[in-house]
């Protein structure tokens, strides 16, 4: 550097500050044609009337667990899953689906019972649950108490859980969220009292455990198009289409891709550039 | 208003959060860092949250007598551990670290030991060939059983043929679901963003 820069000259260095990451391009072209779909369909008036949900046995199950816990006079639980906090976007579809099991525990006079590992999960799931039972015409019916807090460590929430699965025997189970190892404990557990059980998750090491245990699983996107269909709410459920166009392009790439690779291994031309495999 | 300045926070935080992982800029990786840190403040601000709902519930159970023993026994863990850190601190050879040590994490892996008789009974349950579905359940379950025993040594292909169900059918369904996810996460996230999904506000109005 002396050699570089005899004394009595000053060196000035600049350095290139890049605002754009060129390395994340295709992540963003595909980022910015998902979001353009996804406001297409959710703002658009023609399309957000022209759409059909098919059915999802999930759904259906809702109304027959709530109704189950009602004629036998036992509670109705419903958690969200040790594995997630509020950002996540299964937390948020499973208020949805909470908002809707609570104003049927409000119109039936079921006891909804809700344990969590997150203090945030349960202010929130203690709002949706007020707003529902407010909704439902039964305020009074509403208790506090039964939406709680248990424990932040995994095997200390899965224990609570189960506990409470064991003694208060719930006619009917809603696992929906993001569940870990605690998910096959709750839910065997859940089975071994002769619950009605809805399970929904985002990790499909855990959908295995539910698929056998459980008597309705939504499977990948169906947590998310059912939280829609149950919100009621007309711009959520056209943004489910966001998720079908999106679907559609997916596999027309992947499509392209397998086509693509073939002919190349055919011709014997090794494939080059971004769209290598 | 209430609800107003939430939707405001969230869609320009969505927003900086979005535009921050497109960059490489100094700024960006600085905000990147800060966030998780952030979150962890506001996360330990809530736990007063959890905690006093907890000890509430659990005082208010025990005086309606209702599961007593157990309610005793949470409160006093509750009330155990914080005197104890309090008191003689949290170093090693302290009464802390040997409720830790001694009680909680011999509790903890009694649950999570409680997992494999729960995958049998599971298993059991699943592997009952009724269906088509269930009898090839059966047969590719007990294929890749076996190629993980000693007998996957004595049968030349059983490895090969347990690793190709794994890394191919099972992998391709598992990827599709895994689609479905990150599509399903997408939308949501963006509904959020941009204000449509209001339910982590506590509903719709």
């Amino acid at each position: 550097m002396a050699a570089m820069f005899p004394a009595g000259q000053i060196a000035i260095v600049v350095t290139q500050v890049n605002w754009f990451d060129s390395g994340k391009l295709s992540i963003l072209i595909a980022a910015v044609l998902s979001i353009i779909i996804v406001l297409y369909t959710t703002y658009h008036r023609k399309s957000r009337k022209s759409y059909q949900v098919r059915e999802i046995g999930g759904i259906k199950a809702v109304e027959e667990a709530v109704g189950r816990a009602t004629e036998m006079a036992r509670p109705l639980l419903f958690t969200p899953g040790w594995g997630g906090d509020i950002q996540r976007p299964t937390t948020i579809a499973s208020m949805n689906f909470l908002s809707h099991v609570a104003e049927k525990t409000a119109q039936y006079d079921c006891s909804l019972v809700y344990p969590t590992h997150d203090p945030v999960i349960m202010t929130v799931a203690q709002e949706v649950a007020r707003e529902s039972y407010i909704r439902a015409g039964y305020p009074d019916r509403y208790r506090e108490e039964n939406i709680t807090y248990v424990s932040s460590t995994q095997f200390g929430y899965a224990a609570a859980v189960d506990g409470m699965i064991s003694r208060l025997k719930p006619a009917s189970i809603f696992l929906l969220g993001t569940f870990e190892a605690e998910s096959l404990i709750l839910a065997e557990t859940g089975n071994s009292v002769g619950a009605i059980q809805i399970a929904g998750t985002d990790s499909t090491i855990q959908l295995s455990f539910f698929i056998v245990a459980c008597d309705y699983t939504l499977i990948g996107e169906e947590l998310f198009a059912a939280s829609g269909y149950l919100s009621g709410n007309r711009s959520i459920l056209a943004s489910v289409r966001a998720q079908d166009i999106l679907k559609v392009i997916i596999i027309s790439l992947l499509l392209l891709a397998v086509i693509w690779s073939t002919v190349n291994v055919l011709t014997g031309h090794a494939p080059q550039g971004w769209w290598s495999f | 208003m209430a609800r107003r300045i939430p939707l405001a926070v969230c869609f320009l935080s969505g927003l900086v959060m979005f535009a921050v992982y497109f960059s490489s800029h100094p700024v960006a990786e600085v905000i990147n860092l800060s966030v998780p840190i952030y979150w962890q403040i506001v996360f330990a601000f809530t736990l007063i949250i959890g905690v006093i709902s907890y000890a509430k519930n659990n005082l208010n159970a025990i005086r309606r007598r209702q599961d007593r023993p157990y309610r005793m026994v949470s409160l006093l863990g509750f009330a155990a551990m914080p005197i104890a850190a309090a008191v003689w601190g949290i170093k090693a050879d302290t009464p802390f670290i040997w409720i830790f040590e001694n009680i909680q994490v011999p509790m903890q892996s009694t649950v999570f030991a409680l997992l494999a008789f729960f995958v049998a009974s599971a298993s059991f349950r699943g592997f009952r060939a009724r269906s088509l579905p269930a009898g090839v359940l059966l047969v590719t379950a007990l294929l890749v059983l076996m190629s993980r025993t000693p007998l996957g040594n004595v049968i030349e292909y059983l490895p090969d043929a347990a690793d190709w169900l794994r890394e191919f059918p099972s992998m391709s369904a598992r990827r599709a679901i895994l689609v479905g996810i990150g599509l399903g996460s997408l939308t949501t996230s963006l509904r959020v963003i941009i204000g449509i999904e209001r339910t982590w506000l506590g509903g719709e109005k």
